[in-house]
């Protein structure tokens, strides 16, 4: 057991029952984050990704049921009682959500908001929780924080809105972040201002991130781990460099083939991954839940599920083929 | 914020112009009325309709006349009551009526709001399925049952209350009416609570708020709240009109002298003016209570608040 | 209509799928059966009693109910019986329900399809007429209207449609609005359909979903809006008879007869319950959220 480790995730399930039957939206999914480092979770909508960051976070809708073991600094979230959960929540561990537009309470002065955190988890004085909320805002580059502390949330841009929720997840200095995809919402040329901003908050605090996107541009910049999932799975969990330059999982390096090449000649194709990603609610296949996108599926694929081991310390791929396929 | 008001007020007045208008001239041609050359009156009255409503004028001087006098408050003689005029009836009618209906929607909203919030914090367990129920029930069954299923349980069979009469205003005369008129609008505005607050409570802030370490008491008071209720000042305005309809039930059942009262009397026995009179009266109180209603909820909206600075992003 | 246009416009899968989520809410299933059998009621109740609506019994008068004489609902104080009575009032609260309600549909969808199809200025004015006719106290305009025109059966069908339209009108116009801009209107345009055509055969085939929805909802407020009337004796007049009417004479003897209140009451009572339940039911039908 590493002793660094902040977040130890094991064989956790969340469970959907729904009209035509129980949806697996996350289905044995394990991994370990160690403290200050960060790791991204990559997939298509409705692998999972998000339902992971939110069992951490104890805030998945009361239909869903889970299973496993979340253990955050060593005591076990999954299921803990709503005062053990309002403790951490916001202190210890917190959430960015991915639409600034609706994150923030609209009735609410984002002042009040921010405050409103710090007198939660420690007794101040308003003037203190003032002064911190502003502090805050200075870090993460919101201009004239002192006059934007009373104005509300429609007062600002998509990306100003963005920062003040980062702010508000890390004015009490956790030491993990979960951010849900954090900057797909916003316009492309602010998406890169606003994470390099939180990218640079997050390692100075030495805060440990999970970073949820679709987005591998986004992960190559910023994350020391990659988690790849797959319908409900993990398929494939490196370093970042070893996951780039070496994937060895056939969803992987088509994900990575997809991005389109500058270099290539103009007419050439882009490259497509064939199919649609499985309907959770008809039930899991015997094998490989990607087999039939797969261009070097095997019979074994289509009759056995593979694990997910460690092909060496630092790269877990869940896939028959061995040697890896050649991308 | 001005601006604001002003749109409002610029259709309010070409409605009451409308009502004005089409009572003017809908008096007119009601046959058997009082304008129909074969009326059966009695001399006294037809007197003071002539005098009234200066019949032998052209009809466009009859109608300046007209809006005049309603500027003025004048709203025509009774053709069933020789001594009094509309207005003066109305008068009479409408502190018995105020009463009961302001009443019964202050109980109706400080009971339902509560009521719809405790439903939708119990979503789906035995406590929102009663309350549930019981609005359900209170909307279905119209106030003409359940007026004279009062008088008679509490009036008849247990003779706790008086059965009807306003007995000079003793509260014991109050309660049954009461309860009839604000059953309706108590069931509405529980179950318009309920909705609302199981909308807000799937937003998204409100699950912001508890990712923040907010306990659910401080998620619910100071993020859901105020969104849950706004909704409820829309339907300002279409309660008042239903109290209004409501009354006019309930002091025919209870036999209170309230404006609603005459009204119906003033149907019954053809007497237009009386009838025209209060309808009037009722619309401008509505499109008043449109207008509160409006004004209310820009103050609550921080956009309006702000005066909208013109749109000025920060 | 085109049958085949209204099949690919209804969408077969949909409405079969809604009609089972219909059938599986047992609550709705409850108001259709509750609601057939006031309608038998209605229907078949003067026929299979002996008595009829107006003889007077001076020998029975206000007997509660009792098997003797076949009395199934007892008598009122003219000795009339009251079983047949409520399954008349039945038939003409039914009546009125259904027909002002085609009215009103009618009217609303004409209305609606027009402002919505033809759009700009004339929309705006149409809907602006409707803002203004919605912000009166309606109740109070069916009462002028049946005042000053007469307490005429037919004239309060028509006073009572005339009012309720108003809801139906902004539905429709509001659907026009959305189907118009979808791909098929756009090709019958371009192959030279006339305006009128397209609105009878693309617009208002699509728009019947929620108008039948709504219908649903609009039949009981007309019933509704019929017994107040009648409550308050501007209504039906005798020899006809409603539940309102009934309600009301019953009010006057409670403390004589309460049978006669509470039978009728119940009637309209089960009634508003039934369409309650049907209403919701096919809204969740048509419409379902998964709440929790």
């Amino acid at each position: 057991m590493n002793e660094d480790a902040l977040l130890v995730v094991r064989d956790l399930a969340v469970r959907f029952n729904g009209r035509r039957g129980a949806v697996h939206a996350v289905n044995g999914v394990s991994f370990t984050l160690g403290r200050g480092r960060s790791l991204g979770i990559v997939g298509e909508s409705g692998c999972g990704k998000s339902q992971t960051c939110l069992a951490i976070m104890g805030l998945l809708a009361e239909s869903a049921e889970c299973s496993g073991s979340i253990l955050f600094e060593g005591d076990e979230i999954l299921g803990a009682r709503r005062r053990r959960l309002d403790e951490l929540r916001g202190q210890r561990l917190s959430l960015v959500f991915q639409d600034p537009m609706t994150a923030l309470t609209p009735h609410r002065t984002i002042g009040q908001q921010l405050c409103e955190i710090v007198q939660q988890h420690e007794s101040t004085t308003h003037a203190d929780a003032r002064r911190r909320a502003i502090e805050i805002m200075d870090r993460v580059r919101i201009p004239d924080a002192e006059r934007r502390f009373d104005m509300y949330p429609f007062e600002f841009s998509g990306g100003m809105r963005q920062r003040v929720v980062i702010a508000a997840a890390l004015i009490q200095r956790p030491a993990l972040v979960v951010a849900d995809e954090p900057t797909t919402a916003l316009d492309v040329t602010v998406q890169a201002e606003v994470l390099r901003t939180f990218k640079a908050v997050v390692e100075h605090a030495g805060t440990s991130l999970i970073l949820v996107t679709h987005d591998l541009g986004v992960v190559a910049g910023t994350c020391d781990e990659v988690m790849v999932m797959y319908a409900g799975r993990v398929v494939e969990h490196a370093d970042v460099i070893s996951l780039f330059s070496k994937p060895q999982h056939p969803y992987t390096q088509a994900l990575l083939a997809c991005r389109p090449d500058l270099d290539a000649a103009h007419t050439a194709r882009m490259y497509t991954i064939e199919g649609r990603p499985p309907d959770l609610a008809r039930g899991e296949p015997a094998g490989c839940s990607f087999e039939p996108r797969c261009a070097h599926a095997t019979q074994a694929c289509r009759t056995s599920r593979p694990p997910l081991e460690a092909r060496s310390p630092t790269h877990r791929v869940a896939c028959h083929l061995s040697p890896p396929a050649e991308s | 914020m001005l601006r604001f008001l002003g749109s409002r007020i610029a259709i309010l007045i070409p409605t009451l112009l409308v009502i004005v208008t089409l009572s003017f001239f809908l008096m007119r041609l009601a046959p058997g009325g009082p304008f129909d050359a074969d009326a059966q009156l009695e001399p006294e009255i037809l007197d003071n309709l002539r005098r009234a409503y200066d019949l032998d004028l052209p009809i466009t001087e009859q109608y300046t006349l007209y809006l005049g006098r309603l500027l003025q408050g004048d709203l025509g003689p009774s053709i069933g009551n020789k001594d009094y005029s509309v207005s003066e009836l109305i008068a009479i009618g409408l502190p018995v009526s105020l009463e009961l209906g302001l009443t019964a929607l202050l109980l109706a909203t400080l009971l339902g709001a509560p009521l719809g919030i405790i439903a939708g914090l119990n979503q789906n367990r035995a406590l929102d399925t009663t309350i549930s129920t019981l609005a359900m029930t209170g909307i279905a069954v119209p106030s003409l049952i359940t007026a004279p299923l009062l008088t008679l349980i509490f009036g008849v069979m247990l003779k706790m209350l008086p059965v009807a009469g306003w007995g000079d205003g003793a509260w014991e005369n109050k309660i049954l009416p009461l309860i009839a008129l604000t059953l309706p609008q108590l069931s509405i505005i529980t179950r318009l609570t309920r909705g609302s607050f199981l909308d807000v409570r799937r937003l998204n802030f409100v699950r912001a708020a508890r990712s923040r370490g907010l306990p659910e008491w401080r998620v619910i008071v100071f993020h859901a709240l105020s969104p849950t209720l706004t909704p409820l000042v829309s339907y300002l305005a279409p309660a008042v009109a239903g109290v209004m309809t409501g009354s006019i039930v309930i002091e025919q059942v209870f036999g209170l002298p309230g404006v609603g009262r005459y009204f119906v009397q003033g149907a019954l026995s053809r007497d237009y003016p009386l009838v025209m009179g209060v309808v009037i009266v009722y619309a401008a109180a509505v499109l008043v209570m449109n207008l509160l209603a409006d004004l209310i909820y820009g103050l609550l909206d921080p956009r309006v608040r702000r005066g909208m600075r013109g749109g000025a992003r920060a | 209509m085109n049958q085949q246009l209204l099949d690919a416009v209804a969408g077969d899968s949909l409405t079969r799928a809604a009609w089972q989520r219909f059938r599986a809410n047992r609550t709705a299933v409850a108001g259709l059966v509750m609601l057939g059998f006031i309608a038998l009621f209605a229907i078949a109740g003067s026929w299979i009693s002996p008595h009829d609506m107006e003889t007077n019994d001076w020998e029975r008068i206000q007997i509660p109910p009792t098997f003797e004489q076949s009395h199934w609902f007892g008598t009122d104080a003219n000795g009339r019986d009251l079983f047949v009575r409520v399954s008349a009032g039945a038939r003409i609260s039914l009546a009125i329900g259904m027909l002002t309600t085609l009215v009103s549909v009618l009217i609303g969808v004409l209305y609606g399809a027009v402002a919505g199809f033809v759009g700009g200025k004339l929309d705006q004015f149409m809907m602006r007429i409707v803002d203004v006719l919605y912000a009166l106290p309606l109740f109070f305009a069916i009462i002028v209207l049946v005042t000053i025109f007469g307490r005429n059966i037919f004239l309060v069908f028509i006073a009572i449609g005339a009012v309720e339209w108003l809801t139906i009108a902004r539905i429709v116009r509001g659907q026009t609005l959305s189907v118009k801009q979808m791909e098929f209107v756009e090709a019958a345009r371009s192959l030279g359909a006339p305006q009128s055509r397209i609105i009878a055969r693309h617009v208002i085939p699509n728009v019947l979903g929620p108008v039948i929805v709504f219908s649903t909802l609009l039949i009981p407020t007309v019933i509704l809006v019929e017994s107040f009337l009648s409550f308050l004796g501007l209504g039906v007049q005798e020899p006809q008879t409603s539940w309102g009417s009934l309600i009301s004479q019953g009010a006057g003897a409670i403390d004589t007869s309460p049978w006669l209140l509470v039978i009728p009451a119940a009637f309209l009572a089960a009634t508003m319950f039934a369409f309650n339940f049907i209403g919701d039911g096919l809204r969740d039908a048509l419409d379902p959220k998964d709440e929790g």
